[in-house]
């Protein structure tokens, strides 16, 4: 059997290989599987000492208790809090990767001058990290608190997204845009009609890196929003832990309805997620 | 806006479209569409460059303009012109600066820590599964699965995991092997392990992300350079130090650039675990956590923009630094 690093592998040495991820893995999940059997557990056998691991008293109770919990005016609606979470993501990923790859397609395919001033713009506006312009802009946006606008609008245009479609799109042979333009395609026609479809892998990254970024964002949120009504799902994560006395069960199976949308995906397009990862990393 | 422009451009270029055989009359149709390439490039980038000044680069001019000012927010008065005074506040008022300055040292207490602690152990991470073993796609979507989870959940999954009480999970654990010498610790409200408590649960959430990304680096690596290093009798650490290090040199920079600036952006977990979770305040104070309570809770716009501006500061001058002494093989 060839392996990368060129060493033979005894059937000993790969027993040890297995032997040391196992544990390693296990510990690692551990953290993991201490949320998702609390959350099916009493409360008051979530913080017990070692026995919160065990699988005793299994029940669905804690699930349905928060969706019963968070059902009224007062605490707000789970399915709510859901709801403005997806739709948010929604419209930052799909509108983010409309805006940012077609800048990256005028800026790294079509000759004009002043691209590279605009490109070294946005390179340098790369370097703002957004928690430096979160406090003025929550200042000057301040009457527009508890909106959902203001909550999707700053993060669709994202200088890191258009650095990695930049990227990528320069690696496509020219040859390919000049026979589109041969048979009479304009640039918006190639772009669309040809770069985007073959250019799926950069899509699938940089929507699955928004979609992370957007889903645990947190920081604008709690700047921003106050009103249960458009409040995003870790906001109300954290708002929920903080109550007295806290229910262990409860917040656990809280939790776990926080992150199975994104374990969903993860799922589904792990392999285009790591590969668009670790790509425009190692080439930038 | 896509419909319109390809109307424009297309008729021209139709007209000179030429037989695939023939290449000459290709070139006479180019100078036309080129002076036209500059509109739609334009055109393109427009909205994005448009939304990056809007709620980038204004913003930050803002918070230029802010800092120099007095401002508070929900405050009858005007804001007045302030100078430097924020500035000087911050770095020399006693009442001020006590809080800025720890929050200064916590984040480079964080930064000296995880840097290395976490990209060596995601480059340990991406060296073992860099195998060709049955079933290590489980294994590196476990490692990776972490990353995946929002930071207010995993603080307070890591509450419970540190929680004071006896019944606490690392408490408990270390009672059962300290056959009942060790009793129960406030790992979060203690000053000595807090900040270590937040670094413990930032490492584990953050190293499959930089696991992922060396070890697309290390599959770089041609195998032949093992091979030939292997009949040169190359012992395992000879072949990391000579074949594996210089291999991923540049994957390595990007990593240790990448989590030095992430690591000085903390905020989520210190902010959801201080006010839910008795995590020990004055310890592990960020300079974000900082720059928030005081625009949010103390209303002090002003100085909140002029921490926004240090952090800012430190944060470029981070990676430029790293650019210089990390990659001198790009310099001419």
């Amino acid at each position: 059997m060839s392996t990368p690093t060129g060493l033979t592998r005894t059937p000993l040495r790969r027993f040890l290989d297995y032997a040391v991820l196992s544990v390693l893995a296990f510990v690692f999940a551990l953290p993991v599987l201490y949320l998702f059997m609390g959350s099916l557990k009493p409360s008051d056998e979530v913080l017990n000492g070692l026995s919160g691991f065990l699988p005793t008293h299994l029940s669905f109770d804690n699930y349905a208790n928060v969706l019963s919990s968070l059902n009224s005016d007062s605490t707000g609606y789970f399915w709510r809090f859901m709801g403005i979470s997806l739709l948010l993501a929604f419209v930052v990923v799909t509108g983010g990767l409309f805006v940012n790859s077609m800048a990256a397609y005028g800026l790294s395919r079509l000759k004009w001058r002043g691209r590279n001033a605009v490109f070294t713009l946005i390179l340098l506006l790369m370097l703002v990290p957004f928690e430096s312009v979160a406090v003025p802009l929550f200042y000057m946006f301040n009457d527009q608190r508890n909106t959902l606008f203001i909550q999707a609008l700053p993060f669709i245009a994202n200088a890191f997204s258009v650095y990695q479609f930049h990227t990528f799109f320069r690696s496509i042979p020219p040859s390919i845009e000049e026979a589109a333009r041969l048979d009479g395609a304009g640039p918006w026609r190639t772009f669309f009609a040809i770069i985007v479809p073959m250019s799926k892998p950069a899509f699938a990254s940089v929507a699955i890196l928004t979609f992370l970024t957007q889903w645990g964002s947190f920081l604008w949120p709690v700047l921003m929003v106050s009103d249960p009504s458009v409040r995003p799902l870790p906001l109300e994560m954290s708002v929920f832990q903080a109550q007295l006395p806290p229910d262990w069960g409860q917040i656990l199976a809280f939790g776990v309805l926080l992150v199975l949308p994104v374990l969903i995906v993860f799922a589904f397009f792990q392999r285009w997620f790591v590969q668009g990862v670790a790509s425009s990393a190692v080439k930038g | 806006m896509k419909s319109v422009e390809p109307a424009h451009a297309a008729p021209p270029a139709r007209e000179q479209a030429p037989p695939v055989t023939d290449v000459k009359p290709a070139r006479p149709a180019r100078p036309g569409r080129r002076n036209r390439d500059w509109l739609h490039g334009l055109l393109m980038s427009t909205p994005a460059v448009a939304g990056l000044i809007a709620f980038v680069g204004i913003p930050f001019c803002y918070a230029v303009v802010l800092s120099v000012h007095n401002v508070r927010l929900g405050s009858p008065l005007e804001p007045t012109f302030f100078g430097l005074e924020q500035y000087r506040r911050l770095f020399t008022d006693p009442d001020m600066s006590g809080p800025f300055l720890r929050s200064l040292l916590n984040n480079l207490t964080f930064a000296v820590v995880v840097v290395p602690v976490q990209t060596g152990l995601a480059l340990g991470l991406a060296i073992l599964l860099n195998r060709k073993l049955k079933a290590i796609g489980v294994f590196r979507s476990l490692f990776f699965m972490p990353v995946v989870f929002p930071m207010a959940l995993v603080a307070v999954i890591w509450r419970l995991i540190l929680a004071r009480s006896d019944q606490g999970m690392l408490n408990s654990a270390l009672d059962a092997v300290s056959f009942g010498n060790w009793g129960a610790f406030d790992w979060l409200g203690d000053s000595a392990t807090a900040m270590a408590s937040i670094i413990v649960l930032s490492i584990w959430q953050g190293v499959g992300f930089q696991m992922v990304i060396l070890l697309a680096g290390l599959q770089q690596i041609p195998g032949e350079l093992y091979e030939a290093a292997e009949l040169d009798r190359a012992g395992r650490w000879q072949q990391f130090r000579h074949v594996t290090l210089p291999g991923i040199r540049g994957t390595l920079v990007f990593v240790v650039m990448l989590t030095s600036v992430l690591s000085f952006r903390v905020f989520d977990q210190v902010y959801v675990l201080v006010k839910g979770g008795g995590l020990n305040e004055d310890a592990t104070r960020t300079v974000m956590y900082q720059a928030v309570t005081t625009a949010f809770d103390q209303n002090n716009v002003g100085q909140a923009a002029a921490i926004t501006v240090v952090f800012f500061l430190i944060v470029v001058a981070l990676t430029l630094i790293q650019r210089r002494v990390v990659r001198p093989d790009n310099e001419d």
